[in-house]
């Protein structure tokens, strides 16, 4: 099964339009087997337009993406539906299945793309419980539980088929440091333990360097720099820096074309390059 | 001028995308009942049970009790139209034929609409803006095979059964008005309905629900589908969704009169 191409993803020149509007710019990055790569980026720099051409989820308009050696625009539905038994995605949201317990969430992968019996999914389910430390949480429902349960429990859902590659949106978003933390270490432990490369999507400072072992940086839809935790820490670049250290971009200096914003003149409100 | 052409042209092309949605859609259902087991995504027998049940056994009282008025009203406005010309004996066969043509299927394809279709639609949407149904794309697990064909299946089979058993309260309430006011027994008004009532006219108010049926879940899943904006966008389509069933329903159900009638 397993492609002889050391890289889990590799994506070429990656072209990305919401409507007329360009997200991606060129974008082009690998990820290696076994490396958790953090893609970082503010608001609005096409971080998770960028997840979503990962997942298949949108179609490139131009370049490529490859998934554990597979162009994912050119797989047969069925190609591709097996290569997504082989992958693990973590929403930001959990998206676990509201009419579902948590149980059933994490053991329908395993329903659905294999032939074990109840009790060996059982079995599963729980083991996959136990490893994001939510034990006995099986029959509740997704509304019973708390942000960071939730993110756990989408984390669960994500690695019960054991993938090769797993994808986290936002992990930490929205918890307390000590419950984003956890997720952290989590996310350390199952490189560790299981071998999985890691795409982590986030705009949390912490956890990117805490986790990562190389870093994407995107700027409105630009890969402004791809490179190890000490190189872009040591970066000169001005907007790298102020991603860094949390500092506002400068404000615009031309009066004029703000004042033509502010009027609402045509040529500049449908121009923008950036998300809103 | 312009502007207004340009509204009724982006109108129509979303209209008519949305046409294409639903067939692709239908299509789709029809590609999973037949191949899915094939690709190893087999339509599952107990969730289309569960929404049987919901669908089905749900809306029983509800059309029980409008079957029944809309059987009374039929029966007193028959009698009293027929009065004028001394027929009210001849109101049985005007009673048999409009429910069981007519308003048995309307009224229950109606009520399923408002129920039924509006839930799905109330549902795919929320789960559309939870990203559930990109979570089941990049589980590898259809979205159509497993959140689409269930609630199409359990319709199709529960629509029809509902509506006969609307026919059935019907007629029977009609005859609790009928048999005293024409001073006959309630035995002797179902001897004269199993004379009058025909298989033929039967089968033309199951046919009709059977593609109200389809129409319902197509029409409920396509708003879902296309929710966008959050929990406002979820129940501007849940109306949309039940304002279209139902102006699907009475256009589709005067189509089908107009074929197969004349």
């Amino acid at each position: 099964m397993s492609s002889p191409n050391p890289n889990s993803i590799e994506v070429r020149n990656l072209v990305s339009y919401y409507g007329s509007r360009q997200i991606l710019h060129n974008v082009s990055l690998d990820v290696a087997k076994g490396e958790i790569m953090v893609i970082m980026g503010g608001s609005g720099s096409g971080k998770t337009t960028l997840l979503n051409h990962l997942l298949g989820l949108l179609k490139p308009a131009s370049g490529s993406v490859r998934v554990l050696g597979h162009d994912i625009a050119k797989l047969s539905p069925v190609a591709l539906q097996r290569l997504r038994t082989r992958t693990g995605v973590a929403f930001q949201s959990g998206a676990l299945f509201s009419s579902m317990s948590i149980g059933d969430n994490i053991a329908l992968p395993l329903r659905e793309h294999t032939r074990l019996d109840e009790t060996t999914i059982g079995i599963m389910t729980r083991l996959k419980l136990e490893v994001v430390s939510l034990a006995g949480f099986e029959h509740l429902k997704p509304a019973e539980l708390s942000g960071g349960m939730i993110k756990r429990a989408a984390l669960a859902r994500a690695i019960v088929m054991d993938p090769e590659l797993l994808f986290c949106d936002e992990p930490s978003a929205g918890l307390d440091p000590v419950v984003a933390s956890s997720i952290d270490d989590l996310i350390l432990r199952l490189r560790d333990a299981m071998g999985m490369s890691i795409v982590v999507v986030t705009h949390d400072l912490d956890s990117t360097f805490k986790i990562a072992d190389r870093i994407c940086v995107l700027d409105k839809g630009h890969v402004l720099a791809l490179d190890s935790v000490e190189a872009i820490r040591a970066s000169t670049d001005p907007r790298i820096q102020n991603l860094l250290n949390r500092r506002t971009e400068d404000a615009d200096p031309d009066a004029d074309s703000y004042l033509r914003r502010l009027v609402g003149d045509p040529a500049h409100t449908s121009a923008g390059t950036s998300r809103p | 001028m312009t502007g207004l052409l340009d509204r009724i042209g982006r109108r129509a092309m979303a209209g008519l995308s949305e046409f294409g949605f639903g067939a692709t859609l239908l299509g789709e259902c029809l590609y999973w009942l037949g191949m899915g087991a094939k690709r190893r995504q087999p339509v599952r027998l107990a969730p289309i049970v569960a929404q049987a049940m919901e669908i089905g056994i749900g809306a029983l009282p509800i059309v029980t009790v409008l079957s029944a008025t809309i059987g009374v009203m039929l029966a007193i406005q028959g009698i009293y139209t027929l009065r004028l010309f001394g027929a009210e004996s001849r109101v049985s066969l005007g009673v048999a034929m409009s429910v069981v043509r007519e308003f048995g299927p309307l009224i229950t394809g109606i009520l399923v609409a408002g129920r039924s279709g509006s839930a799905l639609a109330a549902r795919l949407g929320t789960m559309r803006i939870n990203q559930e149904v990109d979570a089941l794309t990049v589980m590898g697990i259809s979205p159509v095979r497993f959140l689409v064909v269930p609630p199409l299946l359990a319709m199709a089979v529960m629509l029809p059964a509902l509506t006969l058993w609307s026919d059935l309260v019907g007629l029977f309430a009609a005859g609790l008005y009928i048999a005293p006011q024409l001073g006959s027994s309630m035995g002797a008004y179902i001897d004269e309905m199993s004379d009058l009532v025909r298989l033929n006219d039967v089968w033309h108010g199951l046919g009709k629900s059977a593609i109200f049926s389809v129409m319902i879940t197509v029409v409920g899943v396509v708003n879902g589908a296309s929710v966008t904006g959050g929990a406002e966008g979820v129940g501007r389509m849940t109306t949309r969704s039940v304002v279209h069933a139902i102006s699907a329903i009475v256009i589709t159900d005067m189509i089908f009169v107009f074929m197969v009638t004349r």
